[in-house]
């Protein structure tokens, strides 16, 4: 018998496999160990560093440091061996028998991991932990009890967030026996976006957690200064731009995924994460008045005090199942009730901590009417007034059943006509708030600095309306808006190059010079402006076109000649599918093929379209199929969406403006002090 | 393969949203249905219009909505024609109603409470510093200080 026999192999084989699942087992149950340390370690970071800052013990308050490293390296680890399970497919653990399967394709393993409730919790968390090592390990430059109790407070969030997940939502419990397949992830869950959307999206609102410890531990100091606001503006900027891009990506992917092109829907889940994302936005603009003129400091701990209380709203809402949503993630009260304890406890702590503490913060100089600063309290007001009506609206399905007894829906149609109005005030005032000066400015001097750019603009919407020879005022209003706020923000930045006063050389140089964070200012409102322009475009001029055509049909839609050539059947991993090739033309010549698919997913017995679009940034030429028949005879539905890129485009370029002030030299992640002698009023 | 393919798409075939047979003839009256069904909710789904809806409900509530205007009504007419039936649970925009003022009004009111909240604030700190006019040397350094700012 030659050495290497068949049987040998067979049986070295089993004996493998065998270890295999005993070490995947204790692997499992390592990971589960992990998380229940880390919640050990978090009770006492939570703990130690408080009272070290309270009595000035340097080694107590050093501890709280050492743990947060611990704490993230741990719920890491306990991520990672969960994401392990995913890949290899080990069905012995419910979460994954429940949410995979082992035909589905790598990507989608991996990033079904957070694809369900569990899953999901502990990426939350894991985020949440870093936030706290990152104060750790950049934090050198903080004074030693403001960093002490920051990390007490981020690690009582941990403790809560951490027993959330271990006492309801275990993603560790095992199943005996294992099944023998798992039972697939939600097929519109498999896509790319789910790789991208949720990890940015809590990066944002977990993000927010900082700038809650930071107002926490400031509250209790009783003390705010310019050296606070330097260090919460980056986090809370941070914040924004990783909300701003999973926000984006969200929406960038209901409108190519859910098959006719919507972007927003105000659903509750989305507003759950636009109502921090407004929060974050005013608060990172108040910042600015505390780090450059050392007021409104007890409004801006507000600020961050609401911003993270709202996230933890939008994961009631999220996670409860108290009010419905299109996003489904198990539900289930229980868990619902463990987060509205959470939510009370750490916000109306906060709270009550801030109407005990509040007044102690030194209010600090007056500005007049006319000034930077009050341009950003009206910032801050309408970003408010707009988070609120969203709020009421989000939840007033529930309290009026609560109430009254009565159902009604809040539909896209309010949030449309209440919350619209803000915007647009907002906007209207933007460029004049942006150009004022700080502490007292003259109204007459900012007017006739913009007189050009609102000339223009209106001159804009003027042709823009007489051109689609009158009709609805959207595009008209829509595009005058938008030009006025990316104009605005570059005839800023060429009033502060002084051109007109210096010679344009000078001026080029002097442009150069500015400040990455006046640069970052001007490309993130040019960038709102851009959003305001995709929105206006595609609500105002899209063309649609609802049909039943025959393979060979030709037809014209908006412009644009469209040829259903072929329907194929293919066969995918975890899924059948009918594709489309659809031929585009315009003046007779192809443009593109189009191919729309039909899936349908046996083991989730669930059908979805996958639209085709051929992406443009004069327009989207989006083409769905759909309405089977036996007689050869296909429902299409054709949309041609002029310039709705610019909606996400215009979205990248707001977050960019704010990675671009990140990198200014003054608010550098983990820059020290001041530099001395410039005083706070730079 | 289509064989195979064919009844299990059937069986769990969803009737899609707007179909080219529930389309009219007449082009006012279909924009007309249009813009309704943008506004009224599909009752079994999650949260979502009629309009968009795949749902046979929905369908349904197309077919009735197009009836209606055929038969001449007006949109309030349909709209109340519905809720009539179905509650005002099936409208998305919630009504101008005694019950919804709040819901209405909370815009207004916030920016009420927060205008007032803010030029008490503004008022108090200026009169706390008396709201002295600028001196020369502060004049000329703020305008040193705010010129590259």
């Amino acid at each position: 018998m030659p050495p290497y026999a068949p049987e040998h192999v067979c049986h070295f084989d089993l004996l493998n496999r065998k270890y295999a699942r005993i070490l995947q087992g204790m692997l499992n149950e390592i990971g589960h160990f992990a998380v229940i340390l880390a919640f050990a370690v978090a009770i006492a970071q939570a703990f130690v560093p408080l009272v070290g800052a309270q009595r000035n013990w340097a080694g107590w308050m050093a501890f709280g440091a050492a743990a947060a490293s611990v704490q993230f390296f741990l719920v890491a680890l306990g991520f990672g061996i969960l994401i392990n399970a995913f890949v290899v497919s080990d069905f012995s653990l419910s979460l994954v028998a429940a949410n995979s399967h082992s035909a589905k394709p790598m990507l989608y393993k991996v990033t079904g991991v957070w694809g369900n409730h569990e899953g999901s919790m502990l990426l939350w968390i894991m985020i949440l932990t870093l936030y706290g090592a990152l104060v750790a390990w950049f934090g050198q430059g903080l004074p030693a009890r403001l960093k002490a109790r920051v990390l007490a407070v981020q690690s009582m969030i941990a403790v809560a967030f951490l027993a959330f997940l271990i006492f309801t939502s275990n993603p560790f419990t095992r199943q005996v026996p294992p099944p023998l397949e798992g039972r697939d992830l939600n097929p519109l869950l498999q896509d790319p976006g789910l790789a991208f959307h949720p990890p940015f999206l809590y990066l944002g609102y977990v993000g927010l957690s900082m700038s809650f410890s930071f107002a926490v531990a400031a509250l209790i100091e009783g003390r705010v200064d310019a050296a606070w606001a330097r260090w919460v503006r980056p986090w809370a900027l941070l914040a924004w731009v990783t909300l701003t891009i999973g926000i984006t990506l969200g929406s960038w992917w209901a409108y190519y995924e859910l098959g006719w092109g919507g972007w927003w829907f105000w659903d509750p889940v989305e507003n759950a994460s636009f109502m921090p994302w407004l929060i974050a936005a005013a608060l990172l603009h108040s910042a600015i008045v505390v780090e450059k003129r050392d007021t409104l400091k007890s409004w801006t701990i507000l600020l961050a005090l609401l911003g993270f209380s709202f996230s933890l709203i939008g994961t009631f809402i999220v996670r409860s199942g108290v009010i419905t949503s299109v996003h489904a993630f198990a539900n289930d009260p229980e868990r619902g009730r463990f987060i509205l304890w959470i939510l009370c406890i750490v916000t109306g702590g906060a709270l009550t901590l801030y109407a005990l503490r509040a007044h102690r913060l030194q209010s600090g100089p007056a500005f007049g009417f006319v000034s930077r600063e009050s341009g950003l309290v009206i910032n801050n007001l309408l970003l408010i007034v707009a988070t609120v009506v969203v709020f009421v609206g989000t939840l007033w399905p529930l309290a009026a059943e609560i109430v009254t007894g009565r159902k009604v829906s809040v539909g896209p149609p309010f949030f449309n006509a209440a919350f619209t109005p803000f915007m647009v005030a907002l906007i209207v005032v933007l460029p004049f708030g942006a150009m004022l000066p700080w502490k007292r400015g003259k109204a007459r001097v900012t007017v006739r600095n913009l007189r050009g750019v609102a000339a223009l603009s209106v001159a804009l919407g003027i042709f823009v309306w007489s051109v689609q020879t009158g009709g609805r005022m959207l595009a008209p209003v829509g595009l005058m808006l938008a030009a006025w706020l990316v104009m605005g923000a570059f005839w800023d930045l060429l009033l502060r190059a002084r051109i007109g006063d210096v010679p344009p050389s000078a001026a080029w140089r002097r442009l150069q010079k500015l400040p990455r964070s006046d640069w970052g200012k001007a490309v993130a409102h040019a960038g709102l402006g851009l959003v305001v322009f995709g929105i206006a475009s595609i609500t105002a001029w899209e063309t649609e076109d609802i049909r039943v055509a025959r393979i060979g049909d030709r037809f014209s839609a908006g412009g644009y000649e469209f040829e259903l050539r072929t329907v194929n059947d293919v066969k995918g991993p975890n899924y059948v599918a009918e594709i489309a090739t659809i031929g585009a033309y315009r003046n007779d010549k192809e443009i593109a093929i189009l191919r729309p698919e039909r899936r349908f997913y046996p083991v989730q017995r669930m059908p979805t379209t996958e639209a085709a679009i051929d992406m443009g940034l004069t327009r989207d030429l989006y083409v769905v199929i759909g309405g089977d028949r036996s007689d050869g005879v296909w429902t299409m539905r054709t949309y041609i969406k002029p310039f709705a890129n610019w909606i996400w485009i215009g979205a990248i370029v707001m977050s960019l403006g704010g990675v671009l002030s990140l990198t200014d030299r003054r608010y550098r992640v983990g820059a020290g002090a001041p530099r001395a002698g410039v005083r706070p009023a730079e | 393969m289509k064989r195979i393919i064919l009844p299990l798409f059937l069986l769990a075939s969803p009737v899609a949203a707007v179909q080219p047979g529930e389309i009219l003839d007449n082009p006012v009256l279909e924009a007309r249905a249009r813009a309704l069904s943008k506004n009224l909710r599909c009752l079994v789904c999650r949260n979502e219009n009629i309009d968009s809806s795949d749902a046979q409900v929905a369908a349904d509530l197309r077919m009735l909505v197009r009836e209606r205007l055929m038969a001449g009504d007006t949109d309030q007419q349909v709209l109340d024609h519905i809720v009539a039936r179905y509650g005002e649970f099936v409208l998305l925009r919630p009504t101008w109603s005694r019950g919804n003022a709040i819901l209405w009004l909370t815009g207004p009111l916030a920016l009420g409470a927060g205008l007032f909240l803010v030029t008490s604030l503004v008022c108090s700190s200026r009169r706390r510093t008396g709201g002295q006019p600028l001196s020369r040397d502060e004049a000329t350094r703020l305008a040193e200080l705010t010129r590259d700012d």
